[in-house]
Formats: structure tokens, sequence, C-alpha cells
């Protein structure tokens, strides 16, 4: 078991429940020490896919490997692995120095002390000692989780939504306290999560997976700059998704939306299909009025009318209609709120962004795919 | 809000009614018997001369079917914790569907009377029936050996009829035990038996503990199984010594003495069990 080391990959991976498919062929490399994060929506197969790696749940096909070692056949007490569960699952009969112990324990080493007293350190919580995990609270038992998983100092550490039950200020918390303690100890994490901002603060890596399948991955300003899915666009932030029509191919590819040429960087297009939907993030639009040019050197532009215009403290938002554009092709504009805005509702505007800043989808993806706001209306 | 003092003391009351009037009225009484002159009579009349030479001479001459007692007693507990606890465990972690059906036939033995089940034991355990010719048959019994009358049988009766006291408690706590703690110790290097050892059994402790106590109290002051599936010798347990003197010597004073050295030693035994078991793990 010692000898096991090196990268995570997952090969292949498959898991099905009776004819649903919970996992479907996955393939991953997670690089040794780094902090890579699964992220998607409820149900979509990540905690499947950790306890693959666990060892709770036997795949249906495919390998799980750490360097060169298959360890897919391995019981979960032989891997180099261990979890921070969902829901803790501390054991409750055990004081938090017991529980943090407990693997050490189970390998026959004898003296623990000094390896559980740093460990209790390393997770401010010295004075709980001697505490039963039902006289903590929330927030200091998920630290109890990680460092009875850190402590056998595995070669993977799996956290499933380790802040799910975390208020939204402890969260942030330990988001930067999970990421100090990943680069204090180097070990491999692969966190689950359903949360986009969590897993942009804190991982190295993230894939986007969508019903058993990973969409998209990397790095965490890779996906949201340059997102290759609808599904990616969506569930990472927000996007305008524009109908277009490739009318031109170079390294600059043009395409026609509703009679306006767009520009877009041939690297930036994700499919060979003539349909396409056009994206940009509503913060990389300027916006002023029809008769101010002073973005026309960015590239692309459109012109409308503004329906609605609300201001949100750190931005205002802009709801922008423009003419030939189908009902739900509205754009939304993000700007700072550095100066006053020159724009009100009503008035004629003029918007623009840099080809650099859009991205070309294949039109057959559903627009709406992974867009929290839309699934739940 | 503090004119309300009284609700809780309303609420006790019908409790402790019942307990005044059922508990402790016959408990007094049987004190006071238990040092009545043993030289009278339920026809002559009884004399309250605090005579406590009653206890002594209970104890002197039934130590033996006390401790006889007591050791069926913890034969048939350790003997129903063997064969409840993988049960209750299957059961409760195992069972998926058949669950609420797995209970219902844990249960189905009290829909017939104890007494019932117990003489139907008479025949499938008598010198006649085909198990016992089984037994002897195959050697594990001498040719004319019995069954019936024996202390085994004794034991056996105690344990049969306490077996579901001691399954419903153990299958209460082990219900409790969420699987994903025995998931986590797995994650945590421990193979299933260890597992087993430090998560799910020290949890079922309270369950351990209460069926235990259902099983050998009981047990300790049965006189039912000892009189229908014991014989004359070396099966006598205390029970049936206070049912005799009791019901048939009339011997009022010493059935009495004999009771409360029952209970105090029942009480004492409990306690000292409670105690450690309450403090550290008993295994
Ligand atoms: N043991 C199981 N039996 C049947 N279906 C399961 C089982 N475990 C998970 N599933 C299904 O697999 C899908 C993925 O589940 P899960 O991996 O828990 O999703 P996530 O963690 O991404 O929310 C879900 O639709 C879930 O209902
Ligand atoms: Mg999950």
């Amino acid at each position: 078991m010692d000898q096991i080391g090196g990268d995570l990959r997952l090969v292949s991976l498959r898991k099905e429940f009776g004819d649903f498919v919970a996992v479907d062929d996955i393939d991953i490399l997670i690089p040794k020490g780094s902090f890579f994060a699964l992220l998607g929506p409820s149900g979509c197969g990540k905690t499947t896919t950790l306890r693959m790696v666990a060892g709770l749940e036997l795949p249906t096909a495919g390998q799980i490997l750490i360097g060169d070692h298959d360890i897919a056949p391995l019981k979960p007490y032989n891997r180099p692995v261990n979890t921070v569960f969902q829901s803790y699952a501390l054991f409750p009969h055990l004081d938090i120095y017991e529980n943090v112990a407990f693997g050490l324990r189970r390998r026959g080493i004898k003296d623990v002390s000094a390896q559980v007293d740093a460990m209790l350190s390393l997770v401010e919580l010295d004075a709980f000692a001697r505490r039963k995990p039902s006289q903590l609270s929330g927030g200091q038992q998920q630290r109890v989780a990680l460092a009875r998983a850190l402590i056998n100092r595995p070669e993977v550490l799996l956290l499933d939504e380790p802040l799910g039950a975390l208020d939204l200020k402890l969260r942030r918390q330990m988001q930067l306290e999970l990421k100090r303690i990943q680069t204090e100890v180097g070990i491999t994490f692969v966190h689950v999560t359903h949360d986009q901002e969590e897993a942009m603060t804190m991982a190295d890596t993230i894939a986007v997976m969508n019903q058993g399948k990973v969409e998209q991955l990397g790095s965490p300003m890779d996906l949201y700059e340059n997102p290759r899915t609808t599904f990616v666009a969506n569930f990472l932030g927000q996007s305008n998704l524009l109908t277009g029509e490739v009318v031109e191919r170079g390294d600059f590819v043009g395409v026609k939306v509703w009679g306006n040429q767009i520009k877009i960087p041939a690297s930036r297009v994700a499919t060979s299909n003539s349909k396409v939907w056009v994206g940009v993030r509503p913060e990389k639009i300027y916006i002023s009025a029809e008769s101010n040019h002073a973005h026309d050197h960015l590239g692309n532009q459109l012109v409308g009318t503004v329906l609605e215009r609300s201001y949100i403290g750190v931005s205002t938002q802009f709801i922008v209609e423009i003419p030939g554009f189908l009902d739900d092709e509205k754009i939304i504009v993000f700007e700072q709120n550095v100066d006053a805005s020159e724009v009100m509702a009503g008035d004629r505007v003029r918007i623009s962004w840099d080809p650099a800043h859009t991205f070309a989808l294949d039109a057959k993806q559903d627009a709406y795919a992974g867009d929290v706001l839309a699934e739940t209306e | 809000m503090t004119n309300k003092k009284w609700v809780p003391y309303l609420l006790l009351a019908p409790g402790a009614l019942w307990l005044a009037i059922f508990f402790l009225t016959p408990m007094f009484n049987l004190g006071a018997t238990s040092l009545y002159d043993p030289s009278g009579s339920l026809e002559t009349g009884y004399v309250m001369n605090g005579h406590v030479g009653n206890y002594v001479d209970a104890l002197s001459e039934y130590w033996p079917q006390f401790l006889r007692s007591f050791i069926f007693a913890a034969i048939a507990t350790v003997l129903a914790l063997v064969i409840a606890y993988p049960l209750a465990y299957a059961i409760a972690l195992k069972s998926g569907k058949w669950k609420n059906i797995l209970l219902v036939l844990v249960i189905a033995p009290f829909f017939t009377s104890f007494l019932l089940r117990t003489l139907a034991w008479t025949a499938i355990l008598g010198d006649n029936s085909s198990f016992v010719h089984f037994l002897q048959n195959i050697h594990i019994l001498p040719e004319g050996g019995r069954i019936l009358a024996t202390p085994f049988a004794v034991v056996m009766g105690l344990t049969y009829n306490f077996l579901p006291f001691m399954t419903l408690p153990l299958f209460t706590s082990l219900e409790k035990v969420d699987p994903r703690l025995i998931e986590a110790a797995g994650d945590l290097y421990s193979k299933p038996f260890t597992g087993f050892r430090r998560v799910v059994l020290p949890l079922s402790m309270p369950g351990v503990v209460a069926g235990t106590l259902l099983t050998f109290i009981p047990a300790s002051g049965d006189y039912i199984n000892a009189q229908l599936l014991g014989g004359i010798k070396n099966t006598t347990m205390i029970g049936n010594v206070i049912d005799r003197a009791f019901l048939e010597r009339g011997a009022y004073p010493t059935a009495a003495a004999l009771s409360f050295v029952l209970m105090a030693a029942i009480v004492i035994l409990v306690a000292t069990y409670v105690k450690r078991a309450g403090t550290e793990e008993l295994v």
C-alpha cells in the first residue's frame, strides 16, 4: 500500500444502478498534489464517482489508477485514500481525540499522541480533544472530519460537499481554511460541490459534470472565459447566448446574428457546425449612449434599447432589447459602478465588446442547459 | 406561570397512586410477613414477632436453588445474546424490505400463551419424541438418555422464552446505527470485523444492556420452565421453591423471606452490572 503514489486517473469509469447510468465513462486526470473540484448539479453523479474512488461503490467498468496502480479491485481499508463524508459521519461514541486517532490505531500505530495533537492544532481544535462530536458546532465537526481523514496522510483526500451544511459566512471562511490546509499538507484533494463559486475559489482544476458525464475540464479561468458547452456557459456564472450562423472562417470566424456581423477568434469556436450560439458574459460588455462611439474599436457592436435598469450596489444591470432578435435573446449587461451611468431605461444604446471575449457553441445544445434560474422557473 | 406548579404533580398522581396501592402496599405486607413467627399457619393466624431467623433459614436451606437460578438465568442470557445479536443485526442492517415481516416473526410467539409454548416443548423434548430418538441414533445422547427433566431442557426453555426480550432492544439500538459510520470505519482502515468491534458493537451497548436485563431478571425468578421442563433433581429454581412454600406448604414467612432475598440479590447483581456497563465497555 505504501508504494502506491502519483497522479489519480479515472479511466472510462462507469457506474450503473440497474438501467440507470449514474457515471457515464468518465476520463479524468488529477495531478498529484492538486486541488481538484468535481462540480455539477445535484444528482449528476459526483458522490457516486467519489465513492468509487473510496472503494465504497464497485465500478461497473473502468479503472481507477494512482500512479500506475489500479486500486479499483482493492477494499476501502486497503486504499491510500480517505474521505470527508457529506454528513461528517463522526463516531458518536468516541471523543474528538479518538475520532482523529481512529485511522492510525487501526493501522497498528502505537504512539499516536504527537500526530493527533499536531492534527488537532492544524484544524484549531486543540481545546476540544476530550469532547464528544455532539458537543461541537457544525463547523467544528467539519474540521474534525477533515482532521480524522488527513491524519492518515492519504495519497488522495476525497471531500463530499464538506461545507454543504454550514451557513454562508462560515462556508466562506472554511473555503479559505481548506485551501490553506491543502497547500500546507500538499495532498491531492478531490472536492465535490454543486456550488460554482466554491469550486472556483478553491480548485486548481475543475471538472464540470452533468448527467454522469464530464462536460468540460480546466482551470476556473478556462471554464469561465472559454466555456465549450451551453451547460458550462450557464452553470458557471451567466452568459448571453444568441442565435448565430457562421458566414466566414479564418483566424477570426464571422458570424451573422440576425443581420449583425460578429467576430470570434477561431480558437473560441467550440463546434464545426455552422449554426451556433454566440456567447458573451454580461460583464464583458460596455454600454453607452447610441451617439457615443468611444468603444467602437472593440470590434463587436449592437444597437438597441434599454428595457430595464437595476442598480444593485456593486454594479448596475441592464436588459437591452435589440431590434430583430427573439424575445428571449435580450442582452444582459453588467456595468461596474465607477461613475454614474449615462444610460437610463428607455434610452437607445450602443453595446460593444471585444471579439476575444466572445465564444461560439454548438446550436444543437439547449441554450438553457445548466441555467439554474431557468430550470427552477 | 408560577401558578401552574401543581401541573407536574397532577400528571404524576395516577402513577403514584397506582404504585402506592399495587406495589408499595403488597411490598410492605410481604416485608411484614417475612418477619412473622413461622410456627403459625393460615388457619391459626400468624404472630408478628420480628423473626429475622426466617431469612437465616431461607438462605441456609435454599442457597443451592438460589445459586442454580442465577446460573441458569446467566447461561440462558448469554445464549439468548449469542442467538439474538446476529438476528437483530441482520434484521436491522441487512434485511431491506423484509424488515417488518421479520420483526413480526420475532414477536409472533407472543400471540400464544407462554404456558402453552412451554408445554409444547415438553412434547418436543419428551422421551419418545423424534428429536430425542434422532439424538440417540447419532449417539449424541446415550441409549435411554433423556433431554426432558434435565438442566439442559430448563436452560433451553428459558433461552427460548426470553429470546424476543433480548432481540427487540438489540434491534432498536442496532437500527439507530448510521450505516455511513460503518463505511467511515472501512475508509479508516478497519476490516469488516474491526469496524463492527469498534463502531457497531459500542453503539449497540444500550441494547445489549437492556436485552440482558430483560432476560436475566425474569429468568432468575422464573418457575414455569423448571416446573414443566425440569425434573426432581438438579433443576429446581428458587421460583419453584417460593411457589411451593406459598401455595403447597403454606409457609408464608419463609416464602416472603425468600422473595425478599431474591429481590435484593437481583437488585445488587443488576446494579453492579449497570454500573460497569455505564462506565466502560463490558466487552
Ligand atoms: N445506490 C443507488 N441506487 C440507485 N441509484 C442511485 C444510487 N446511488 C445514487 N443513485 C443515483 O445516481 C445518481 C447520481 O447520484 P449521486 O452520485 O449521489 O449524485 P450527486 O452526488 O452528484 O448529487 C442519482 O440520480 C441517484 O439517484
Ligand atoms: Mg452528492
